[in-house]
């Protein structure tokens, strides 16, 4: 049961031969068994969720679900605010800390009946590409324990390979959901900016933090999707165009899509299994149909230095809230406010936040500003001529998710190589596009290769119908991983 | 030495909700008991703008003469203070609401023009309670509840040459303000609150000298009294060969000085960026016609209307704009009694006699109002009444409200214009003051006068002055 | 190259406590993530519009309608230091 995707999990609940209560309980059950090791969950929310299951428990005998999500066990990413239940973002800042509402899209999938299992591991205020710069812990990826899941919402995407949840949400703001996706053998949808509400989102960077799920597979993540997607007052970012049935719109399969294959996402020091069976996926691709041709996007070189300006630019700035006065850590002892906030910022914060928070400050400082935030923000419009451009001779394009598989634990010290790892993540997230990653294949080490998809803004759709046409063709979500 | 001041005025708008969430913007409630996550800067939340607040900052625009920007946006300005949950305001840099302004002020009769640079919208801090002083005090206790209310942020050009001008700028922006009903204006509640940059130049001097910033004017007087104070003080400074420092400074209104705030504070560095969280704002023509539409004549427009249309002193104009409700009940008399002067004569001593001429409230509310104002002047008029009897029915008016014509009649104050009857009285009076007529005959005209006083105290007051006179002499000719 | 004045500067700004050590080593970390993103200056952006939204929108705005505010208990709860109904924070002034 841990083991199916959530619609043949509340197809099961509809025709009798489960319950939601039983589902919450084989997870919560597999949970207590492997979590221990593998650490995707901060908070289990034990007496929560098997209430929410017992609630959709009593829906399915009435005749009366709520829906395709009614009783689906999830996890979510500990950055999206839970009412009554702590969320710390992973940071020593916010141990404790318990908001007093929901996230939009927590209420919205509470509403669809979703059955919530608990808080999943991060990397602290989602900064990170590994899960190691959790305060707390660091989540291990199921098909290989010393390696990493990826990041930063590594937590959920564990547990949704693991079988430790049957679907999640995560957030992506350089790469945070399809990078786990793809290290971790999940599907991770990261929706246009604006398709989902940020409301309830701890921010990182605020002009690029998106919401979207992982999935077993495509299906679970155009459910997902349509659930959580769509106008709320509470975002002025949030666009209002009206959401499709994403599910309903998978089967057409990829003939006739014209995909490009971007030079600019192979590139040398890459890792040769990875492009290869990237390569293949794309000739499958191929043979299903798709026309392929290659495109270029010039200034993909520059969009991780871009995003290196930008994200802690804002994150300085979301973060200066922190400060020891409403909320989360205070350090006992200090003679005075500044002192009291700067040691509470001090203990508070991990290596990594501080880094972002120094650097973010400096680009932002008076002198540097132009020099750096305005001719990265510059930048920014020239990476989205690019796809501007691509996507009037192509429908899609179709390209490597990640340049390796994922990495063993303490193997990327240096910060600016951890930051490489997101090279083909960021644009997406930059201009805002829709992107999904969806398991292409695997290493000889027996590791998850991602291939990614980036979209027109709002042609989440085509997305998703690419990638469930690649998906039913190949045999890679059957594999799963035997953690412990 | 010429002084130059500009002041930055920040005014609370009156919108019923906060700049960015929902909470209500209630003066007085307990300490956080109106905020919510958004207000509270919690993790995770998102501001949206209250289109009201932009609405009342476009109509303080067109008021101002300021050019309203076709898009405006909203910006981060970043320091640390306790009051200030997030820790950054969300304010407008780089792209205001509007710029390019200005305001007429009058001191000692003479007008002058304030310019009025930039004119922007922002979010309101909390407020700190401190124990003790800010400086003394141990510890400080943060209330969030004035924590994201709307705010409209003016800086004039350091166009003010005293305090006096400084004190009048603020007087005639509150009214606008107030006249408008874009702020109540009120500085007790901190819904007005004032900054002023001062700096001393030499006169005919084009350079602007060391600015000093003025904070902590919570009152009109306190604006006057702590400019004058700081002239004073960089003028003895400079006189005796010291240096302006460019500090912030306090008024101590107890003490009557300013003084520099203590603060080891690091030197401020805002790190404005676009605020991403909101999108631009476009203003269109349309919308700023709309809003144009339905401002209300300005106090000064109205003002010069008032001499022109009616034919009014200056004086008389000034009073009777000094607030919407008082100019409003002086058109309507008028509409009911087509004598300008006459009504204004009547508004200004008489209804003035009990209210203040910016007490709208109480304007509005005057049991005399303006039609029931009009009937009795038009018994004056027809020469029912006269005019000191009407000044007693207009109290009596004050008191019960009821029309001119209804107490005049039940208590018989009607003037007595029956020739026979006053010639009765008369006769009854000449017969009882044979004194009187040998000093008319002597020539006394003095005593002509005494004899009408008789009639008009014997008839009650409400004999007609004008016949008594006539009937008067003749009868003492024919003697 | 990001000095060490800079780096304390910078960490005052940002009110970040740093250990000599930690100095040093956000130091040396800044200037690699610098020199990295400094090859932004060989672009050329002249005439191009900055991006500050990927999303096209303008004038979200918001109706002035009060929406009842959180229960006063429920917004100080998370306080780390509290009197009655306020949250209290140490004294402002350094010293
Ligand atoms: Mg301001
Ligand atoms: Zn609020």
């Amino acid at each position: 049961m841990t083991g199916t995707p959530i619609h043949e999990l509340t197809e099961a609940y509809r025709r009798s031969e489960s319950t939601p209560t039983a589902a919450t309980e084989a997870f919560l059950a597999r949970i207590a068994r492997l979590d221990g090791e593998l650490g995707a969950y901060l908070t289990v929310t034990r007496e929560q969720a098997l209430r929410a299951a017992a609630d959709a428990d009593a829906r399915y005998r009435a005749g009366k679900p709520l829906g395709p999500l009614d009783g689906a066990p999830l996890v979510y990413k500990d950055v999206l605010c839970t009412r009554g239940v702590t969320t710390t973002c992973g940071s020593r800042m916010l141990e404790g800390f318990v908001p007093p509402y929901d996230a939009t899209v927590i209420a919205r999938l509470t509403a669809a009946g979703a059955v919530m299992l608990g808080k999943g591991n991060m990397d602290e205020f989602a900064m990170g590409s590994s899960t190691e710069h959790s305060a707390f812990k660091p989540t291990r990826n199921p098909w290989d324990l010393t390696r990493v899941p990826g990041g930063s919402s590594g937590g959920p995407a564990a547990a949704v390979a693991a079988g430790l949840a049957a679907g999640g949400l995560g957030t992506d703001t350089g790469g945070s959901i399809r990078q786990p996706a793809a290290f971790c053998g999940v599907v991770g949808l990261k929706p246009t900016y604006g398709r989902v509400s940020r409301y309830g989102l701890v921010a990182f960077g605020s002009s690029l933090d998106h919401i979207g799920p992982f999935a077993r597979d495509v299906t679970d993540a155009a459910l997902l999707l349509r659930a959580i997607a769509g106008a709320d007052p509470r975002d002025a970012t949030c666009l209002t165009a009206p959401v499709p049935d994403y599910a309903a719109a998978l089967a057409p399969g990829v003939q006739g899509l014209r995909l490009g294959l971007p030079d600019e996402y192979f590139i040398e020091g890459m890792d040769a299994e990875v492009e290869r069976t990237v390569r293949t996926a794309v000739d499958v691709l191929r043979g299903l149909g798709a026309t392929v041709e290659r495109i270029s996007l010039p200034a993909t070189p520059h969009a991780l230095a871009t995003y290196y300006v930008i994200a802690p630019a804002e994150a300085s700035s979301n973060l200066a809230r922190y400060d020891g006065v409403k909320y989360g850590l205070r350090v006992a002892g200090a003679k005075d406010l500044v002192e009291m906030s700067s040691r509470t910022r001090a203990v508070g914060f991990g290596a990594e936040v501080k880094r972002r928070i120094m650097l973010g400050t400096y680009v932002l400082s008076s002198g540097y500003y132009e020099a750096y935030y305005g001719r990265a923000q510059k930048v920014r419009t020239l990476v989205r001529r690019d796809f501007d451009a691509a996507f009037g001779r192509v429908d899609l394009i179709v390209a490597p998710m990640t340049p390796n598989v994922a990495f063993k634990h303490g193997e990327k010290e240096d910060p600016l190589s951890m930051y490489l790892n997101d090279v083909f993540a960021v644009p997406a997230d930059m201009t805002g596009l829709p992107a999904i990653s969806v398991p292409c294949g695997f290493s000889a080490e027996g590791l998850p290769i991602g291939l990614q998809f980036i979209g027109k803004a709002l042609d989440e759709a085509s997305v998703l119908r690419a990638a469930y046409a690649y998906e039913q063709a190949t045999p890679w979500r059957a594999r799963r991983p035997s953690p412990a | 030495m010429e002084t130059v001041i500009g002041l930055e005025v920040h005014a609370q708008l009156l919108t019923r909700s906060k700049m960015f969430c929902g909470c209500p913007t209630t003066f007085g409630a307990p300490p956080n008991s109106q905020t919510c996550p958004v207000c509270q800067g919690m993790p995770g939340v998102l501001p949206v703008v209250n289109r009201r607040a932009v609405e009342l900052g476009i109509r303080a625009a067109l008021a101002f003469d300021c050019r309203v920007n076709a898009a405006c946006r909203f910006a981060r300005k970043h320091y640390y203070y306790p009051d200030m949950p997030k820790n950054y305001q969300i304010t407008q840099y780089e792209e205001p609401l509007a710029e390019d302004g200005h305001l007429e002020i009058e001191v000692d009769g003479a007008s002058r023009t304030i310019g009025i640079q930039r004119l922007h919208l922002e979010e309101d801090v909390g407020k700190l309670l401190h124990e003790g002083t800010l400086e003394t005090a141990q510890a400080s206790l943060v209330d969030y509840n004035r924590s994201g209310v709307p705010l409209m942020e003016t800086v004039s050009r350091p166009d003010l040459r005293s305090a006096e001008e400084a004190a009048a700028y603020l007087k005639a922006f509150r009214a606008v303000l107030v006249f408008l009903g874009v702020s109540n204006g009120n500085m007790e509640e901190g819904s007005l609150r004032c900054d002023a940059n001062v700096s001393l130049r030499p006169r005919g001097s084009r350079e602007l000298g060391t600015k000093v910033e003025i904070k902590n004017m919570n009152s009109f007087r306190s604006v006057k009294q702590a400019l004058e104070f700081e002239v004073r003080r960089q003028a003895e400074a400079l006189a005796a060969g010291e240096r302006i420092v460019q500090e912030t400074r306090l008024w101590d209104a107890d003490r009557g000085y300013t003084r520099a705030m203590r603060s080891k504070e690091y030197a401020h560095d805002y790190r404005y960026f676009p605020e991403p969280d909101l999108v631009p704002l476009t203003i269109d023509r349309a919308w700023i016609e709309e809003i144009r539409a339905g401002l209300p004549e300005l106090p000064r427009q109205r003002r010069a209307r008032f001499v022109t249309q009616y034919g009014l002193p200056p004086y008389d104009a000034e009073i009777l704009t000094q607030s919407r409700a008082l100019a409003e009940y002086f058109e309507a008399a008028v509409r009911e009694f087509p004598q300008p002067k006459v009504v204004s004569n009547w508004v200004m001593s008489e209804l003035l006699r009990e209210l203040g001429a910016d007490d709208e409230q109480a304007i509005r509310s005057s049991p005399v109002t303006p039609a029931r104002l009009a009937g009795l002047l038009v018994l004056i008029e027809d020469g029912t009444i006269s005019g000191k009897i009407a000044k007693e029915v207009f109290e009596k008016m004050r008191r019960g409200g009821e029309d001119a014509r209804a107490i005049v009649g039940r208590e018989g104050l009607t003037q007595v214009a029956d020739e026979a009857a006053l010639g009765r009285v008369i006769d009854q009076v000449l017969a009882r003051s044979p004194r009187a007529i040998e000093d008319y005959k002597r020539g006394k005209t003095a005593a002509a006068k005494a004899l009408v006083g008789q009639v008009m105290k014997a008839t009650g007051g409400k004999a007609n002055p004008g016949i008594v006179n006539r009937l008067l002499e003749e009868k003492l000719s024919k003697i | 190259m990001i000095t060490r004045e800079e780096v304390l500067h910078i960490a005052r700004l940002a009110r970040l406590e740093l250990s000599d050590t930690e100095l040093e080593r956000m130091r040396e970390q800044l200037n690699s993530i610098l020199t990295y993103i400094d090859r932004l200056r060989a672009l050329d952006v002249t005439g191009v519009e900055p991006t500050s939204h990927a999303v096209p929108l303008v004038n979200v705005m918001r109706d002035d309608e009060v929406v009842p505010p959180f229960p006063q208990d429920e917004m100080l709860r998370n306080a780390p230091d509290r009197v009655g109904e306020f949250f209290r924070v140490p004294r402002i002034i350094e010293g």
